[in-house]
């Protein structure tokens, strides 16, 4: 020893500290290192299929793991649903009362759950210890206080039910958490699949869960691959899917649930930017990067992997990252002071690989630091990337490692303008000393959260979640929780009749120019000027494509079967043209919250001064008495959406540190709207209404029987100083327009109130662009009772939560 | 320039090049004050927090290399006593342990006789250089005089500066003067350059370390425009506090100087030492500091040429910690001697 010591005196090295695994070892031999399900509050006997589950720094195998067949699916989907009526019996308080003993027993497990997780995942100690099982506490912790709270902060609303849920291998026990608590919190049963290759955690949590006594059936744990997670996604007793993966699977289990009514949330890829302007704290901003890029190897969905660096400090700040990247310490996950430990799989770490190659064939330059790797596990080099164009493929694609791929820019505009050039939106990370800078680069990324001088930070009362491809839904905080609620009247309601085709509008009676909008049975005197409705795109009138029109027959009484007028027969150009237009109306979201009340009260105002023309329409469709009411119902909610305008705010979220989080809610920008038959006039009005309101621009397609209402209607926002291009209405076969809208890859979110045919129609076309969806999944709506048809459920679909996290301080 | 480094094969001192990112540095020398450098300060005080508190949670060190570190500690050590009360008698007992900081039998047992380990420095105020000096005579161990009416600072700058030609008169090799804090709240980055070179030149040939005040400059980014003032009028170190201000060393104080000195080194290619003093009072804060210096500025910056700590007790518990790795027993602080 003794000499020794004078050399350690004289190198000052680390030297190893190891994290002592030999509690997580024995817990692993008292399972005699094989696993079964969680199912039903009981572990299951392994059967015939199972993998095995290794630690990816040394290669060791841990334990064999059984891999769930269609049949344990079943078993589990079956115990939940067995459980879901005795749980939702329960009172918040008592359901409550389960959350926080699961929170106390993970703060009592907590260095055994971090050891097993750094063996299972190859992520190094100091993460799982102080990061990801303190998050784990802290959101059963917060969720207790959710389901304490429930009846009082969600009135009217009601949990989903059974929920499937298919958790990432990156943050095992984390995502477990975020995904279990809000569930649990909101009255709903779990059937859940951690990823195959860190299934141990999951199964460690389960055993708590049995030891704290929460009701059997409440929670299941099934192993397996993707083929178990298809089996969840598909069961047809789930009501809810939850997943946190990539973007390409998260496509699959939207076309996958798009016939179904599941309600559906996705945390999907990102490549989200980390913007450092000239003006900021340069070595602060390096121990970003090492938060964002270097934590957990870079196999983080929010990880700061596009640096974007203004141009003049560009080589200074390299500088000061390479120098960096030569203290970062790579080697044995479980000693106390390494920074990256193992990545999680050799197919992860070849793909990775694969990807830097690519990037330096593509002309980047790569620096790597120095350092001695292990001689074995998949240890991989933090790596920079320097001189990558946009358009290369290491600045496109995830490449979920430590890869950082720098670019520069020269004006903020620049930086904005790269920032969101991409397919994803899920975090942004934004570095300027000065407040005017950073905020206004906050508000203008494209990402569901926002880091001001800071990045990767995580909190369960802020929510977390994506724009764009990055998915939809929050997980965290309130916004969270709507995640696993539904409104409770929505849940009674019988499923609407399918919308019965018009038949084929296109062929013969069918002129360049419509007809007078008449029927045969109108005298000679009472012949009108021929009136001309059109589409109405970018706040004018215009014929549609096609050069066709429709006819348009009446529905009730008299009028029943009778001619009523033409409308334009929209196409998808008419549909081109009006995303274009919806687009280039953009600055609608900017103006303020004031200004887009005044308009929506002045609709109001214009719509009460036609009430007789409208009346007069719209009783071809719905009689004389309902026309009137529906003509005042219309104006009512109108008035209510004015009233919403500049009401229906962000909040401001405390985290546990000195800082605040800002969730404000934002537009989602263009949204496509298919209305329904019933009440035309309201019901079409109470879908664009929340949108615009909210800062929306909106394609709407109207009903198809009774278009020509659009007429009227178009008049009325030219003349409340609507600005062109906000509201545009193209009618047409809708469900072909619906497709059209559901495709297009510029538009943000589609909204269908018809029938469950369309509505799968369009989750199903949703795909491309993983745009948000909106639907009744075709259920019956009132439009006349304003607690179905008016208020804060369309509010929250026409808005996001970005959350901008400040921490402040001198 | 070189610093004092233990040549493991004759144990007698050699030198080894001060490095920083593999480039040679020079000792530091005056430079004229450049105001941009100053200016383009930016420190995001919550950023440094949390780096900050992430190091100790990231570095870890165990067993013999503990104890190796431990000792280096030792070295670096500006063993300290500045109290209202302080006597011959006293400063004498703390240059004995100055010169024996370990029992022999620790020293034994961890096998470093060869290093002859000792502190970095005894810092005393004026009234006691001569004491310290005859006390320490024969040992190598320099006497750091706390100077230029401190803590404050504020008696004339006359008196201040003979005070500091008194204490090298008197036989200090190292002088720790104080910055008159209001001008760095006023921004006198002129006054603030010339009272530092002032005091270095009145050093000599005496080190000098500049004690910022950091608990009353109050936010990080004054903490780093007077260490940028402070090196560019030729301070040897930066110091963070006298250890009277309410607030003394802390680790973003700590990131934000050792910044500053970085980016210093790299622009000017010169080397400025640093001392955190005050607060620091255990073993595994030392360690959390040594982890800094190392990761933030590499080898270079764990010699005693370039790294003091400023600390009275810390000692004491490093002792204990030393016992323990012998004995395998936890220490009690009554079987270590007092200075």
């Amino acid at each position: 020893m003794s000499s020794s010591i004078v050399e350690k005196f004289r190198s000052m090295e680390y030297g190893p500290a190891p994290e002592d695994a030999s509690d997580v070892y024995s817990w692993l031999d008292g399972h005699k290192r094989t696993f079964g399900h969680y199912i039903g509050g009981n572990f299951t006997t392994p059967g015939q299929h199972s993998f095995t589950t290794a630690n990816p720094a040394t290669g060791e195998a841990l334990a064999t793991i059984a891999t769930a067949t269609t049949a344990d699916v079943d078993a589990a989907v079956n115990a939940a649903r067995a459980a879901l009526p005795g749980w939702q019996g329960l009172t918040g308080h008592q359901r409550a009362r389960y959350l926080y003993a699961l929170a106390r027993q993970v703060q009592k497990h907590a260095r055994r759950l971090a050891v097993l997780e750094t063996l299972d995942n190859g992520k190094c100690i100091r993460e799982s210890r102080d990061i990801d099982i303190p998050l784990v506490a802290r959101h059963f912790y917060h969720h207790a206080g959710w389901a304490q709270l429930l009846d009082e902060e969600f009135p009217g609303y009601a949990p989903v039910g059974v929920v499937g849920q298919i958790i990432p291998w990156n943050f095992p026990l984390l995502m477990f958490a975020w995904k279990v608590a809000p569930a649990l919190a909101a009255g709903c049963t779990v059937v859940i699949k951690p990823a195959e290759y860190t299934p141990l955690t999951a199964l460690a949590f389960a055993e708590i869960a049995y030891e704290i006594g929460l009701p059997k059936g409440v929670l299941n744990v099934v192993n397996g691959d993707g083929r178990t997670g298809a089996a969840i996604v598909e069961h047809p007793n789930v009501d809810k899917i939850a997943f946190t993966g990539s973007t390409e699977v998260g496509r699959i289990i939207r076309e996958a649930t798009a016939k179904t009514s599941k309600k559906l949330s996705l945390e999907l890829g990102g490549k989200s930017p980390f913007i450092i302007f000239d003006d900021a704290d340069l070595d602060s901003a390096v121990e970003g990067l090492v938060d964002g890029i270097w934590f957990n190897q870079g196999q983080v969905c929010c990880a700061g992997s596009r640096l974007l660096v203004q141009e003049r400090i560009a080589e200074r700040l390299y500088e000061k990252i390479r120098a960096r990247m030569e203290t970062l310490r790579i080697g044995s996950p479980l000693d106390k002071a390494i920074d990256i430990g193992a990545i999680v799989d050799q197919v992860q770490y070849d793909r990775i690989q694969s990807l830097v190659d690519k990037g330096i064939a593509e002309g980047a330059s790569c620096h790597q630091p120095d350092t001695d790797l292990p001689a074995k596990g998949l240890f991989f080099k933090p790596t920079l990337l320097t001189g990558v164009t946009p358009s290369a493929t290491v600045a496109q694609q995830e490449i979920f490692g430590p890869v950082l791929v720098a670019m520069t820019f020269r004006t903020p505009a620049e930086a904005i303008e790269l920032a969101n050039n991409t397919t994803y939106g899920l975090a942004a990370s934004i570095w300027s000393e000065n407040i005017n800078v950073a905020l206004d680069a906050a508000a203008q990324v494209k990402a569901g959260v926002v880091w001001v001088n800071s990045a990767n930070l995580f909190d369960a009362a802020c929510g977390f979640g994506g724009y764009r491809e990055s998915g939809y839904g929050r997980e965290g905080g309130k916004e969270g929780m709507y995640e696993y609620l539904e409104p409770k009247w929505l849940q009674n309601k019988r499923y609407a009749a399918a919308v019965v085709a018009l038949p084929d509008p296109s062929p013969n009676a069918n002129t360049q120019e419509p007809d007078a909008e008449t029927d045969g049975s109108t005298s000679p005197e009472d012949f009108a000027i021929d009136r001309t409705v059109k589409q109405y795109i970018g706040g004018k009138q215009v014929r549609p494509d096609s050069g066709y029109t429709y006819t348009v027959y009446g529905a009730f009484g008299d009028h029943a079967g009778s001619r009523i007028g033409q409308a334009p027969l929209g196409n998808r150009k008419d549909i081109r043209n009006a995303v274009e237009a919806a687009h280039a109306a953009g600055k609608w979201a900017k103006t303020t919250a004031h200004g887009r009340a005044q308009v929506l009260y002045f609709i109001a105002e214009n719509l009460v001064q036609r009430r007789a023309e409208f009346i007069a329409k719209l009783t071809a469709f719905v009689g004389p008495e309902h026309a009137a009411i529906e003509l005042d119902y219309s104006v009512e909610r109108t008035f209510a959406y004015a009233a919403w305008a500049d009401k229906f705010e962000g909040t401001i979220h405390n985290p546990p540190a000195r800082m605040v989080t800002l969730a404000m809610k934002e537009p989602v920008g263009t949204v496509g709207i298919l209305a329904p038959d019933e009440a035309p006039l309201l019901s079409l009005l109470s879908l664009v209404l929340p949108a615009i309101a909210m800062g929306n621009t909106v394609v709407a397609v109207p009903s198809e029987r009774a278009a020509i209402l659009m007429g009227e209607l178009y008049q009325v926002f030219d003349t409340s100083d609507l600005p062109g291009g906000v509201v545009n209405l193209v009618a047409g076969n809708a469900s072909e327009l619906g497709k059209t809208l559901a495709e297009h890859d510029d538009v943000d979110a589609i909204w269908s109130f018809r029938d469950e045919a369309t509505a799968s129609m369009v989750k199903s076309a949703s795909i491309g662009n993983l745009k948000q969806v909106f639907t009744n999944d075709g259920r019956d709506i009132d439009w006349f009772d304003p607690e179905q048809a008016q208020g804060r459920w369309f509010l929250r679909h026409s808005t996001q939560v970005k959350n901008i996290w400040v921490p402040y301080g001198e | 320039m070189a610093v004092k480094h233990d040549d493991p094969a004759t144990s007698t001192v050699a030198t080894v090049p001060v490095t920083l990112y593999g480039r040679e540095l020079g000792p530091n020398r005056r430079i004229p004050l450049n105001l941009d450098w100053v200016e383009e300060v930016r420190v995001n005080t919550s950023a440094v927090e949390r780096r900050a508190a992430t190091i100790p949670g990231r570095r870890s060190v165990k067993k013999a290399w503990q104890a190796a570190w431990l000792l280096r500690a030792i070295a670096c050590m500006d063993l300290t006593t500045l109290s209202g009360d302080d006597s011959a008698d006293r400063v004498r007992r703390l240059c004995a342990k100055a010169r024996r900081p370990l029992q022999d039998h620790l020293v034994k047992a961890l096998g470093i006789e060869e290093l002859g380990l000792k502190v970095g420095a005894v810092c005393v105020y004026h009234a006691f250089v001569e004491t310290a000096v005859n006390a320490l005579k024969g040992s190598g161990i320099p006497v750091a005089a706390v100077s230029t009416g401190f803590p404050a600072g504020l008696s004339p700058l006359e008196t201040r500066v003979a005070e500091i030609r008194r204490s090298v008169e008197a036989g200090a090799s190292e002088i720790d003067i104080v910055i008159t804090r209001a001008h760095v709240f006023n921004g006198e980055w002129n006054a603030l350059y010339d009272e530092v070179a002032a005091f270095k030149e009145a050093c000599g040939p005496a080190h000098m370390k500049s004690i910022l005040g950091t608990g009353d400059l109050s936010t990080l980014r004054n903490v780093a425009r007077a260490s940028w003032v402070a090196m560019m009028a030729g301070t040897d170190f930066i110091k963070t506090s006298t250890g009277k201000e309410a607030v003394n060393a802390t680790l973003p104080v700590s990131l934000v100087m050792i910044r500053a000195l970085r980016e210093y080194g790299e622009r000017t290619g010169m080397a400025v030492g640093f001392k955190p003093a005050g607060g620091i009072k255990t073993a595994k804060q030392a360690l959390d500091w040594m982890a800094t210096m190392k990761d933030e500025l590499g080898r270079s910056w764990l010699e005693p040429t370039l790294f003091r700590y400023g600390a009275s007790s810390m000692l004491g518990d490093i002792e204990r910690q030393l016992e323990h790795f012998v004995t395998g027993r936890y220490s009690a602080s009554y079987r270590h001697p007092i200075a």
